[in-house]
């Protein structure tokens, strides 16, 4: 065919495959958007039933149980206004402990169980991940605590 | 006393930069051959200062001088003195002295290995270089000071994060940084084109061979990386998706893109706008990727300072070089004269195709990685993209690639025939699919992505031994191949073996989460693995709890593994150490959870078969020894002697 008949192929066999591929980008990406609500947000509702989120806080003291099968754990993330009782069946990062920073994606089940499918491990004991931060920050704004703040 | 020294140096090294940044641009602007003379020795002076000041960190370390703050934040006395040299690069502070003492370092480089080059190129391109040094060195000395001291010293440090101390991860930063900032070194080359108005096969025959190294430095560290994560974060997983690790892979991808279209510009002359925006891409890239890990804006393992001013000061930096490069790229590059031309079957458009791909895949991942920031930004709330985001979109992108990569490296020059690559390729493509079709039902399980990925990876295979086959008629003569074509090849082996063992083991692993008493058995994989309990024992800067594990594979033959938990005393950081037997063909990797009871007798163990892993491994080590046999390609020393003669009969003359 003539080249300019190529050319114009050619062309249109590449915008093609950039609109499919834009197509696929897209596509993946709005179903892998994973979104983050602190234990409030999870409160008042604001958490999708049907899709995995992000929720993150501080594990409340004294709510850690581990189940009798072993790799079963029931914890609570807290943000210091609401509480959102959790379940994780795996092995918890290291640095996972009651009173630490948490940030776990998963479902709500109706319920109101949170059935945690990855537990996000921090790399050392200081280090707050930015979302469980935010959280506390938020309900120390709003004003509610269930505990005095000290 | 010597921190202060440390300070003083880099505050000379500043100084050295900014006239090696200055003078010499200004002297090429003007042709005042005094001014860009001082470029090679302003060069040498800033390394020099630079490498003192690093040398004063060093010694504040080794010295346990806790007054020195970064100090007192990364080590311990009892930290191994080994560590305690690599923590020199453990922080935000101590990293950046360290980027640029590598910077210095490839300035001094290129500085050294120039001679052939005009005068007013190499002064362009140290000007560059310089410029950029200034901007880390101030960083540096106005926000990130290592040497900043606390009077009095606590008597104790708190330790060097327990993930920094294997040997992996300390090698990992230096060869990423050799990698990154020897982007910088392809960045310079192409703003100092720019600059000049003029862009020949010249240009693109020098930015090579620097570009090639780098890129082969950040595979391994990109590489070493991974085989850390492997190995210490006892997940078995060894690619997260993480921004960060994301941040190191975008410019290795763009970078992969720039070493092939060099190789057009060098060749034929054509792409060479393209080629030069892909080297201030690049170089933008790593800066992005420095950003993203230092500014606090991510959640992620690998997230160093959380400091939203540095941030804000390395975003303005990066404002000014990606900003300021691509502004001289729109008002230059329209000058710049096209190169050959070539049918739309030829190594030229395939290799086009293959930049197409890259940089398809770098804006995916581009924006898995910066929309949750742009989110963030502004106000909409804290979202984050998940790992099957990337795997869904990353994995068609390069399948096109796997595939061209087998028929790019065959084609001909300027123009070939489909029919006669055809001709060529059709047993190795009926080899291929058939091996992608055949090769999995010998396996555990019949996985459609095992077809695919097997089947790109013999068919790579099979056109590097076509090429071979075309090239020599004995083995004798395999010897007198150019190392450029060995290098070529051997890096496309590489990335054959990379796929082979990354589909193998993704689609074959295996993982069981059990609970094991002492004397539990468990089976997996054709092992029967035995838990026997576990000791403590006391580190040098931490105490451990050391488990047994007995495996027995059929046929008798027994080892132990022996995984940890550790407990660093300084912190109080726990670390898991993985148990790992590793052979060509599998890995077999069991790592501790947690104690089940509190005699320790009853623990939650993870147990992993991992197919094939080390091919991955294996892959990406061909990979960087390619590159760097294609680097010191005997043609580019050839050209240096004749230009080296040439500029020196000239100046002779002039």
């Amino acid at each position: 065919m003539k080249p300019r008949h190529a050319r114009l192929a050619l062309i249109a066999l590449a915008l093609a495959a950039l609109a499919g591929a834009t197509a696929l980008v897209l596509n993946a990406f709005q179903s892998n958007l994973v979104f983050f609500f602190s234990p409030s947000d999870v409160h008042q509702g604001k958490a999708p039933a049907d899709r995995v989120f992000r929720i993150g806080g501080l594990v409340q003291e004294g709510s850690v149980q581990r189940q009798p099968d072993g790799l079963t754990t029931r914890f609570v993330v807290t943000d210091t206004a609401r509480v959102i009782p959790a379940v994780y069946t795996g092995i918890l990062p290291d640095l996972f402990a009651e009173g630490k920073g948490v940030v776990a994606d998963g479902r709500l089940g109706s319920d109101g169980l949170f059935r945690a499918e990855r537990v996000l491990a921090k790399h050392d004991e200081n280090y707050m991940p930015p979302e469980a931060a935010h959280a506390l920050e938020k309900a120390k704004e709003a004003g509610k605590t269930l505990k005095p703040s000290y | 006393m010597i921190p202060e020294i440390g300070t003083f140096a880099l505050i000379v090294a500043l100084l050295l930069a900014l006239i090696q940044g200055v003078l010499p641009l200004a002297g090429a602007q003007r042709g005042r051959v005094a001014w860009m003379a001082v470029a090679r020795p302003a060069a040498w002076g800033q390394f020099s200062f630079t490498l003192i000041a690093y040398g004063c960190l060093v010694q504040a370390f080794l010295s346990n001088d806790f007054t020195v703050i970064n100090v007192a934040s990364n080590s311990y006395s009892e930290l191994p003195a080994f560590y305690r040299v690599t923590a020199t690069w453990g922080s935000h502070e101590g990293s950046l002295l360290f980027w640029s003492l590598i910077l210095a370092g490839w300035t001094v480089a290129v500085a050294a290995f120039s001679r052939a080059l005009p005068l007013e190129m190499v002064s362009r391109v140290l000007g560059v270089l310089g410029l950029i040094s200034v901007g880390f060195l101030s960083l540096l000395l106005l926000t990130s000071s290592p040497f900043l001291r606390q009077f009095p010293g606590p008597a104790e440090g708190s330790d060097l994060n327990p993930l920094l101390q294997d040997w992996g991860m300390i090698i990992h930063p230096p060869m990423l940084y050799m990698g990154y900032v020897g982007f910088a070194v392809a960045f310079a080359f192409a703003v100092a084109a720019l600059l000049s108005g003029r862009l020949d096969a010249a240009w693109a025959r020098w930015s090579r061979p620097w570009t090639t190294v780098a890129w082969a430095f950040l595979t391994f560290g990109i590489a070493l990386g991974s085989w850390w994560a492997y190995r210490e974060l006892g997940w078995g997983g060894w690619w997260f998706w993480d921004p960060v690790e994301n941040a190191s892979f975008m410019p290795w991808l763009a970078g992969t893109a720039l070493m092939h279209s060099l190789a057009v510009a060098e060749k034929r002359g054509a792409f060479k706008a393209w080629t030069v925006l892909l080297a201030l891409l690049t170089f933008s890239l790593s800066l992005l990727g420095t950003f993203l890990v230092r500014s606090g804006v991510l959640s992620s393992v690998h997230a160093f300072a959380v400091d939203p001013e540095r941030g804000a000061y390395i975003l303005g930096f990066m404002v000014v070089v990606v900003g300021g490069s691509l502004a001289l790229f729109a008002w230059r590059a329209p000058r710049m004269i096209a190169g050959g031309s070539f049918t739309w079957f030829s190594r030229e458009s395939l290799l086009l195709a293959n930049n197409v791909v890259l940089m398809a895949s770098v804006a995916a991942v581009l924006l898995g990685t910066l929309y949750p920031l742009f989110i963030d930004a502004l106000g909409l709330g804290k979202l984050s993209v998940g790992p099957p985001y990337f795997n869904a979109v990353f994995v068609p992108l390069i399948t096109p690639a796997l595939f061209l990569m087998g028929v790019g490296a065959l084609a001909r020059w300027k123009g070939d025939s489909l029919p006669d690559m055809a001709v060529r390729l059709r047993w190795a493509l009926g080899v291929a699919v058939a091996t992608g079709l055949l090769l999995p039902l010998t396996l555990d399980g019949y996985e459609p992505w095992a077809v695919l990925g097997l089947g790109a990876a013999t068919w790579i295979a099979l056109t590097v031994l076509i090429a071979f086959r075309e090239r020599v008629k004995s083995l004798r003569q395999l010897a007198s191949l150019p190392r450029a074509f060995w290098g070529m090849h051997l890096a496309h082996l590489g990335m054959a073996v990379g796929v082979a063992g990354i589909t193998l083991v993704v689609n074959y692993e295996k993982e069981l989460d059990v609970r094991m008493n002492v004397g539990d058995q468990v089976q997996m994989a054709g092992y029967t693995l035995t838990f026997m309990g576990v000791e403590q024992y006391q580190g040098p800067n931490f105490s451990g709890t050391r488990g047994s594990v007995v495996v027995k594979e059929d046929g008798d033959q027994q080892f132990v593994l022996r995984p940890e938990k550790r407990i660093y005393d300084a912190s109080g950081s726990v670390m898991t150490e993985a148990a790992v037997r590793p052979s060509a063909f599998s890995d077999l990797y069991v790592s501790l959870g947690e104690p089940l009871n509190n005699e320790l007798t009853t623990w939650a163990v993870r147990l992993y078969h991992k197919p094939f892993i080390n091919w991955l491994w294996l892959g990406a080590l061909l990979m960087v020894a390619g590159g760097l046999l294609a680097a010191f390609d005997r043609r580019y020393r050839l050209a240096t002697r004749e230009r080296a003669a040439a500029a020196a009969t000239a100046a002779q003359g002039a």
